[in-house]
């Protein structure tokens, strides 16, 4: 064929074409929009709120959650979902306290609870594959069921650390940067360095795009999602262990509807919560954005209550006006 | 590339790929029966049957997706088998979907070599080499697409094209296209063309699956016909006619392709004046009288559709003035248009026009269910007999109440879509592209419908982008283009000239 006959008819295309390129950036980005106008608007509420302590208190709070989102992205680009992570950091929690008071040394303690984040992600992941059912399903069973193994372990009682020594363990500070906001931004960088540069990572985006495609491509659908839910599991571990070095204690209940916290944050960021587009950095602006909002509220003197509220307005109307935005644009264009 | 080479050896006579009694049993029916086929390289080589006929099984079985119950495939000259679809490739033979089978997230270069991503021992992409093989298979193709780009981005020629791409990468000898030109306009179809031509100068042999005749005879070699799953016969296009493939795809003569109605016209149902819609159409003027069976044709993206739906209420009119039955009316939402008896069977059938898992009979209730429940209560039995009046009077091939839609032809489909308004007797009836991807057979049936419909009093506005369906069945034609109606035919004065004059005249 003549290659004048295809490029003919992509003359006219072009300028627009880097137009609607352009607003694409802007449209996909639109997080990043919106945390800066939280952080401008607390900045002029509190005179507390735009110091380096406060923004790296930020930080370190909102990693916790932001750790869940990591992995919580990852499923989601996959087209699936993980309600147990909440539970699961709760159970690595609880064995990182509970195994070193009952004699194991606190690197015994951690791995043993890493490889349970780890091992129940890969069932979750492993049901959902081979049963076929929709993993919501799958994995809220796996949040009340681990759930309970939590009370079973904990005997419904909060385990404290007996060497308060362990607590120290975290005690690591780059300038004003805590070590459990370095682990969170280093797997921030590393996991959008392997969804973007590795295979598996941009295979996540096939199989999340269009099942069938993949498949039928040769992809192993399978397989990558259940490597996926062990990520997302193994993931929810290190947030447990970090927190047990934070809090020295174990609270049962800890991380109840932090799964919902993780979710909020990666649509927050812009995911698609049906699979197939998204990125960390949107998450990472998701959980910031979450943890600005939660700061400056509670600077204000917020009731906990009044925080909630807001907090499920701000999920609103950001992807609300993520949407309007879209479709204005969209409209605009023809 | 693997085995290049190995078919640009291949003499020109001897088949690269030939099936040999291939039978294929789905639960209760024989899809394929003992069906052979071959195939020479450097040929198109058409396959035509009614829906349901057994192409796409075919072209499953040889594209990896389903495995036949008896038969041998031979590639090549060796007996194969494909277990996979990823198996089917590895040996050169590359599908072209229908429904394009991309994933609109990913880059040009990542959707051509899906599932064979070039990388390193550790897993990790080679983007650099991903991009420039995908350059150059595209480059080839004579396109010069940015491989980085997003797919999603691409309009469906172009999406298609990076589906073409992967017969340059996997240095495919045999591409089964099935309905290429299903949503093409028909620049785009030209350049199709143009490619596959070039496919066929590198030796590569194309299969092509169409309903439509004209293209069939513009760019195939042979036509192999298929019906009810039995082979019918193969022929050279050449010494073929639209005729005899007719009667070798239903088995028997069509008395006529096109009906028209004969009936009296009655009063005036429907008018539009000035009805413009921000972005679409503007200025439109329209009016259509029980028993006329009305003719909407242009181009795509004329705004053809976009005017029905804004009758029918699912678009937001901007200017205008409606009137229904001679009294001016705001404009109706869905649910005030079909209790006015006005209805829409959209363009497309699948996501608008039905709920595909749902049964026949729960789909031509949907609309209806205040009128088939009492007290909150469906009444089965009730819409049991209306299901069972409109399969026995639109001849719907189904096997009960029961049975998915999504499990029918697309022909018994958009009978199930004429059955749920016709069961309210409207007074109005707008169809958007009523047959396209239906197959001759059914084609007629819905064409002597239309017919029948109007002479009963019925006023249908027919939209079509195949103009002998228009000039067949309408007795007035509008011709819309650039969101205007710019030229009205009847009568004698209705002919192609005219129509193609009127949409491709400057406006």
């Amino acid at each position: 064929m003549n290659p004048a006959d295809t490029n003919a008819g992509a003359q006219p295309e072009h300028h627009s074409a880097y137009r609607a390129a352009l607003i694409d950036i802007v449209l996909r980005n639109q997080i990043w929009g919106f945390l800066l106008l939280a952080v401008i608007l607390f900045s002029t509420a509190s005179p507390f709120f735009l110091t380096v302590n406060n923004l790296a208190n930020v930080l370190t709070q909102g990693a916790f959650i932001g750790l869940l989102a990591i992995g919580m992205t990852l499923v989601i680009i996959n087209g699936e979902i993980d309600l147990s992570v909440g539970a699961t950091m709760a159970l690595a929690l609880a064995l990182a306290i509970g195994l070193q008071n009952s004699g194991f040394g606190p690197g015994t303690a951690i791995l043993a609870a890493l490889a349970t984040g780890a091992f129940l992600g890969f069932l979750n992941g492993a049901v959902v594959v081979l049963s076929g059912m929709h993993s919501f399903v799958v994995t809220l069973g796996g949040l009340l069921g681990i759930r309970g193994l939590v009370f079973l372990y904990t005997e419904g009682d909060a385990l404290m650390i007996a060497d308060f020594t362990y607590t120290e363990l975290v005690e690591i500070y780059l300038g004003p940067i805590s070590l459990t906001a370095m682990v969170f931004l280093g797997l921030i960088v590393l996991f959008q360095w392997v969804l973007s540069n590795t295979r598996h990572g941009r295979e996540a985006f096939a199989v999340g795009d269009n099942i069938e495609a993949a498949r039928d491509a040769g992809i192993r659908v399978g397989r990558h999602k259940i490597i996926n839910f062990t990520l997302c599991g193994l993931l929810a571990a290190v947030c447990g262990v970090l927190l047990s070095m934070r809090m020295g204690t174990a609270e049962p209940q800890a991380g109840r509807i932090w799964e919902l916290w993780a979710i909020i944050a990666v649509v927050l960021g812009g995911t698609r919560l049906q699979g197939g587009y998204g990125s960390l950095w949107k998450t990472l602006g998701g959980v910031l954005t979450l943890a600005v909002v939660q700061n400056g509220l509670r600077l204000l003197n917020t009731p906990n209550y009044v925080e909630l509220i807001v907090m499920g307005g701000v999920l609103i109307l950001a992807l609300g006006l993520d949407r309007i935005l879209t479709y204005k644009i969209r409209a605009g264009r023809t | 590339m693997r085995d290049a080479g190995t078919h640009y050896t291949q003499p020109l006579d001897k088949p690269v790929l030939k099936l040999d009694g291939i039978t294929k049993v789905f639960p209760g029916v024989k899809a394929l029966d003992a069906v052979s086929f071959d195939l020479r390289a450097g040929e198109v080589h058409a396959l035509m049957g009614e829906n349901g006929a057994g192409k796409s099984t075919l072209m499953k079985v040889l594209a990896g997706i389903h495995q036949p119950d008896a038969g041998r495939i031979v590639h090549n000259g060796v007996e194969v088998r494909m277990p996979t679809p990823l198996a089917a490739r590895a040996s050169g033979i590359l599908l072209i979907h229908q429904e394009l089978s991309l994933s609109p997230e990913l880059s040009i270069a990542e959707n051509i070599y899906l599932g064979a991503w070039p990388t390193n021992a550790l897993g990790i992409l080679r983007k650099r080499k991903l991009n420039r093989d995908a350059a150059a298979a595209l480059h080839s193709l004579g396109c010069d697409y940015n491989p980085r780009a997003r797919v999603g981005t691409l309009s469906i020629a172009r999406k298609q094209m990076v589906e073409i791409a992967r017969t340059q990468a996997f240095n495919a000898n045999v591409v089964i296209f099935d309905e290429p030109t299903a949503s093409l306009t028909d620049t785009e179809r030209d350049q199709l063309f143009a490619t596959i031509r070039d496919l066929q100068k590198r030796n590569v042999a194309v299969i092509y699956i169409s309903h439509k005749m004209d293209e069939i005879f513009q760019i195939s070699d042979r036509i192999t016909v298929l019906r009810d799953g039995k082979l019918q016969g193969t022929v050279d296009t050449a010494d073929s006619d639209i005729d005899q493939l007719t009667r070798m795809m239903i088995g028997r003569d069509l008395d006529s392709y096109f009906t028209r109605a004969t009936g009296q016209t009655g009063p005036e149902v429907l008018r539009l004046e000035g009805l413009g819609c921000e972005g679409c159409f503007k200025d439109v003027d329209l009016s259509v009288a029980a028993g006329e069976v009305l003719g909407l044709y242009g181009l795509i993206g004329a705004g053809r559709s976009e005017l029905a739906e804004a009758v029918f209420g699912i678009r937001k009119v901007s200017a205008g003035r409606i009137f229904w039955m001679g009294r001016e009316i705001t404009p109706p939402s869905p649910r005030k248009a079909i209790d006015m008896g006005l209805c829409l069977a959209p363009e497309s059938r699948k996501e608008q026009g039905l709920v595909l898992g749902m049964s026949g009979r729960d789909n031509i209730t949907l609309p209806h269910l205040r009128d088939f429940s009492r007290l909150l209560m469906m009444r089965r039995t009730h819409e049991t007999e209306v299901f069972e009046r409109y399969r026995g009077i639109l001849k719907i091939k189904t096997s009960g109440p029961d049975q998915r839609v999504a499990d029918l032809s697309g022909g018994n489909q958009q009978k199930f879509v004429l059955a749920k308004w016709l069961c309210k007797t409207p007074r109005l009836l707008i169809l958007d592209e009523p047959t396209r991807g239906i197959d001759v057979g059914s084609k007629s049936a819905i064409h002597a419908l239309i017919a029948e419909l109007a002479e009963q009093g019925l006023a249908v506005i027919v939209i079509s982008s195949e103009m002998p369906e228009v000039l067949g069945v309408s007795n007035r034609i509008l011709t819309m283009s650039d969101g205007r109606i710019n030229a009205e035919f009847s009568g004698a004065g209705m002919t192609e000239q005219a129509l193609i004059d009127a949409v491709s005249a400057p406006t």
